[in-house]
């Protein structure tokens, strides 16, 4: 069959969504097997994408895009080539087998729901691997978060979840922010919105880029120090850390390093971040897991230290570090889900995590046993596991070379040997030994959430018994899409006895079993550290994100106090300033005194004004003031006309008779003295600032008026509104043809400003019944009696 | 306020204010006035309805809530700069319809379709606006 790239991507990357918005409805109909329908979707996804290996392991990159926003120069394309296939199979793959065990797992436990955040998580991730378009990527970079967002706080009625999802949100959130910008820029510098058409990005904006870059991916991939949010996310169920959490979501920032290494790559600057970074993040994630009790803890922290050594080796950029970083991608997708599965199924059979706890469990559950074996051993790297091909392929790469290598290295074998600890303690604490006692009597887990742990534990062994074949397949287009070169494959099955990576990899062993001997010691040794410590990265974010909720509770309350009469002063008087402020800064101010040429009649109209204004400042009752504000409004209203305005002038009419009437409504709901009683200060205070704005919009039309008058739109409306527009009100033509739209955009203020005063009538009418209902009550008895 | 003088002349106000406030409304591409004049003209005539015979006669006389009228309006200006999309032409595109009745030039036009809803827009929000104020306390 002729393989159709378009249709597969549509299918690996939409399908997704379709689903999980039906998936609720899917799971009403089916029940109980809602994990095994879920995972078809992966499952053609996989099917859809494999038929695209041959060609891109030819070196042949398919790429498909549809019409986004054209007249942007927008398209939605899609990119798939060696990296991007590796990242979508595994997807694909690991996600079919933790839908299934979803479906166990969750029984009963809103399931519909969960398992369509996994799908819409799954497509979102889809995206973010094959994406092109920078505007997609980051689009699909978002989506990701929200849905790791949703599914950490899956439990939101636990408080720890909701602040675990909140954190991570905040995190990946800004680091998120900085991919749009480095989008943006790379928009700038590339003229294209297509990363394949980017080619090298050295220049004056590189530095920004790799710092904006770096950001992204260090807070989606949880590197040293903003880590902090993944152990966290933990408070997730196990699933989603198995999926999310290890294998895909958190390689997001891993993707986008290695997806950027050919446009930014190369560069001491990159490569000594990525490896100061990666390898901080390695031994502090590896020096952690020691002191978990908690087995999920123990995984969480050792996907910290694995992240932090991808980050390392792509870090380090040759050929033989980059497959390293490929192999060890599909390793610890292929272990580190499979033992988060495994936890789950322990914790599902035995009732607790905790590793001190738990004991003897292999002849209660044999076949988790089983898949517990193959991915530890895989975590430690034993031959002839992928895990151990990974490790080679990564000594390889920094035996040979200077100091800052050297460096690496050392940091590699220390980070392995602590990981392989772990990865002993979790096999053989819960399993080994005596029977220890659990809240439930320990049991094995059903078919569902077994085959997880074996399907991806077999894997495993057998891509590390075909070597060749997989970097034909995968891993060397992976390096060749990463170096922007082609590479052949090197791999084969067989060891070099004689070879350095092996004796290192010998040496990690021995390390490894001697700090597992010594697990306790070390334990207790890092819990007394951190009880002196009293501060953590965690702590560090509670400060900084309550301090700024308590800084934007304190802005709020300076602005938004609530006095009506401050805030019309500081209204009139920033008018007053703007009108002004610029005219005397820059020396435009008009010249002083002036005279005006008036008729009789005219003099007369502007003495009523002056007379409604007086009225207005000296009136005894509210009332009064009130009329007399009117009488000034119509005088000016009468100007208007008088100078050829009829429409200005004839509106102004209406609303200054609404205005009195309304106001005068509003005075009759105020519970006000009919006086106007207020201090002396406050007198001066706003009569000061009314002066002062009356002062300065005056200046600023005489400003204006000592100009020639710019008469283009005028012509131009004058000119155009009969013949064009077909009328001759050439202000009503322009309100409802030439700026039709404004006056949309008015209306809808208009009208949603009457809502707003409706609803504050209403509510102001509702309030001593909500605020004091016992009184009211009272009244109204007294009424009736 | 409630005389019977203004009681007994406040409806015949009402009546020849609205009818003049339409007239205002049709006459605003040519001579001065206008959807949104037009408007303030009907609101104002609502409110002296509303002042003579108590609010909830006018809300009675008026049958639908003045919010409602305003949110016709607004839905009819916007469908009215939404007509021209169907020809393929831009948003608010103005349309013009011209028919000959006995002799006379009658223009049929999206620009006055839009105008009806500024009025109607303008009339419903005022008017809602000084019905509530007008009406006693604690009636809706």
């Amino acid at each position: 069959m002729e393989a159709r790239p378009d249709i597969a991507v549509a299918l690996v990357v939409l399908l997704p969504f379709v689903a999980a918005a039906l998936f609720p409805l899917v799971h009403r109909l089916v029940g109980d097997v809602a994990g095994w329908v879920a995972a078809l979707v992966p499952l053609a996804g996989f099917a859809a994408l494999w038929p695209l290996v041959g060609s891109v392991s030819d070196g042949v990159p398919v790429r498909v895009a549809w019409p986004w926003a054209p007249s942007w120069g927008l398209e939605l394309s899609f990119l798939v080539d060696g990296l991007s296939l590796t990242f979508a199979l595994t997807i694909a793959g690991v996600g079919a087998l933790v839908l299934l065990y979803s479906g166990a797992y969750l029984k009963g436990h809103r399931q519909g729901l969960f398992l369509g955040f996994l799908l819409a998580f799954m497509g979102a991730m889809q995206g973010l691997v094959l994406a092109d378009n920078l505007v997609a990527l980051y689009l699909f970079w978002e989506l990701t978060s929200v849905a790791s967002f949703l599914l950490i706080g899956f439990d939101h009625t636990r408080q720890a979840a909701r602040r675990a999802a909140i954190q991570a949100l905040v995190v990946t959130g800004i680091g998120g922010l900085c991919l749009l910008a480095a989008g943006v820029t790379i928009r700038a510098v590339t003229g294209s919105w297509d990363l394949s058409a980017a080619g090298s990005l050295a220049g004056e904006a590189y530095p920004l880029l790799v710092g904006l870059v770096l950001a992204a991916a260090f807070t989606k991939s949880a590197q040293v120090p903003f880590h902090f949010w993944l152990p966290n996310a933990m408070e997730a169920p196990t699933p989603v850390s198995a999926y999310l959490h290890s294998a895909t979501m958190v390689q997001g920032g891993v993707y986008l390093v290695a997806r950027m290494t050919p446009h930014l790559g190369g560069e001491p600057i990159w490569n000594t971040t990525l490896m100061a970074f990666g390898g901080a993040t390695l031994l502090w994630g590896a020096v952690m897991a020691l002191r978990q009790t908690d087995l999920k803890q123990m995984l969480a922290q050792t996907t910290l230290a694995s992240l932090g050594l991808l980050m390392l080796l792509l870090g380090a950029g040759t050929e033989l570090a980059i497959t390293g970083a490929v192999l060890y991608f599909l390793a610890h997708a292929l272990y580190k889900a499979g033992l988060f599965l495994v936890v789950g199924a322990i914790d599902h059979g035995t009732g607790t995590r905790d590793i001190t706890a738990l004991g003897g469990l292999r002849d209660h559950m044999t076949v988790t046993f089983i898949g517990t074996i193959m991915a530890s051993a895989a975590m430690l790297g034993l031959p002839p596991l992928l895990g151990f091909f990974a490790k080679e392929e990564m000594y390889a790469a920094l035996a040979l070379g200077q100091v800052q290598p050297l460096v690496a290295l050392a940091a590699l074998v220390l980070g392995n040997a602590l990981l392989g600890a772990i990865g002993l303690a979790v096999l053989i604490k819960p399993f080994m030994g005596e029977v220890l006692p659990t809240p439930i009597r320990p049991h094995e887990a059903p078919m569902a959430m077994l085959a997880g742990p074996l399907v991806l534990g077999a894997l495993g062994i057998v891509a590390g018994l075909m070597p060749a074949q997989l970097g034909e397949l995968l891993a060397a287009p992976a390096t060749s899409a990463v170096l922007g070169d082609a590479v052949d494959t090197h791999l084969k099955l067989g060891v070099d006895l004689m070879g350095w990576p092996f004796w290192l990899s010998v040496a990690t062993w021995g390390l490894a079993a001697a700090a597992y001997l010594r697990l306790d010691a070390g334990r207790a040794l890092l819990r007394r550290l951190d009880g002196k410590l009293g501060w953590s990265f965690d702590r560090g974010f509670d400060a900084v994100y309550f301090g700024l909720v308590r800084l934007a509770g304190r802005v709020t309350r300076l602005l938004h106090h609530g006095r009506l009469e401050l805030y019309l002063l500081v209204v009139f008087a920033m008018l007053a300033v703007a009108a002004i402020g610029p005219l005397w800064a820059m020396g435009g101010l008009p010249a002083w005194p002036r005279t005006a040429d008036l008729r009789f009649y005219e003099w007369g109209v502007v003495a009523l004004a002056v007379a409604g204004i007086v009225t207005v400042v000296l009136a005894r009752s509210r009332l009064f003031a009130i009329l007399a504000l009117g009488v000034q409004g119509l005088a000016v209203a009468l100007l208007y006309l008088l100078v050829g305005a009829p429409d200005l002038g004839f509106t102004q009419f209406m609303v200054e008779t609404l205005s009195v009437v309304i106001l005068a409504l509003v005075m009759t709901r105020l519970d006000l003295d009919a006086a106007d009683g207020r201090p002396f200060e406050d007198w001066a205070r706003d009569g000061g600032v009314a002066l002062l704005g009356g002062i300065a919009v005056t200046g600023l039309l005489w400003a204006v008026l000592d100009r020639p008058l710019d008469l283009r739109l005028s012509d131009f409306f004058n000119a155009h509104a009969a013949p064009v527009a077909h009328g001759r009100n050439v202000v009503n033509v322009i309100l409802v043809d030439f700026r039709g739209l404004d006056t949309l955009g008015e209306i809808s203020v208009v009208m949603t400003a009457g809502i707003a005063i409706l609803a504050l009538i209403r509510s102001a009418r509702r309030r001593p019944t909500v605020a004091d209902p016992k009184p009211a009550a009272q009244r109204r008895r007294k009424a009736t009696a | 306020m409630n005389t019977l003088i203004f009681r007994t002349v406040a409806p015949l106000l009402t009546a020849v204010m609205l009818v003049f406030s339409v007239f205002v409304l049709l006459r605003g591409h040519n001579e001065p006035g206008g959807g949104f004049i037009g408007g303030l003209i009907a609101a104002s005539a609502l409110a002296i309805y509303g002042m003579a015979m108590g609010a909830e006669a006018a809300r009675h006389a008026l049958r639908v809530h003045p919010i409602a009228v305003a949110g016709f309006g607004l839905a009819l200006a916007g469908l009215a700069g939404m007509l021209s999309l169907a020809f393929d032409l831009p948003f608010m595109t103005g349309l013009w319809a011209m028919f000959e009745i006995d002799r006379v030039e009658v223009a049929i036009s999206t620009p006055m379709v839009f105008d009806i809803g500024v009025y109607l827009v303008v009339f419903g929000t005022i008017a809602a606006v000084a019905l509530a104020l007008e009406a006693d306390e604690g009636a809706g």
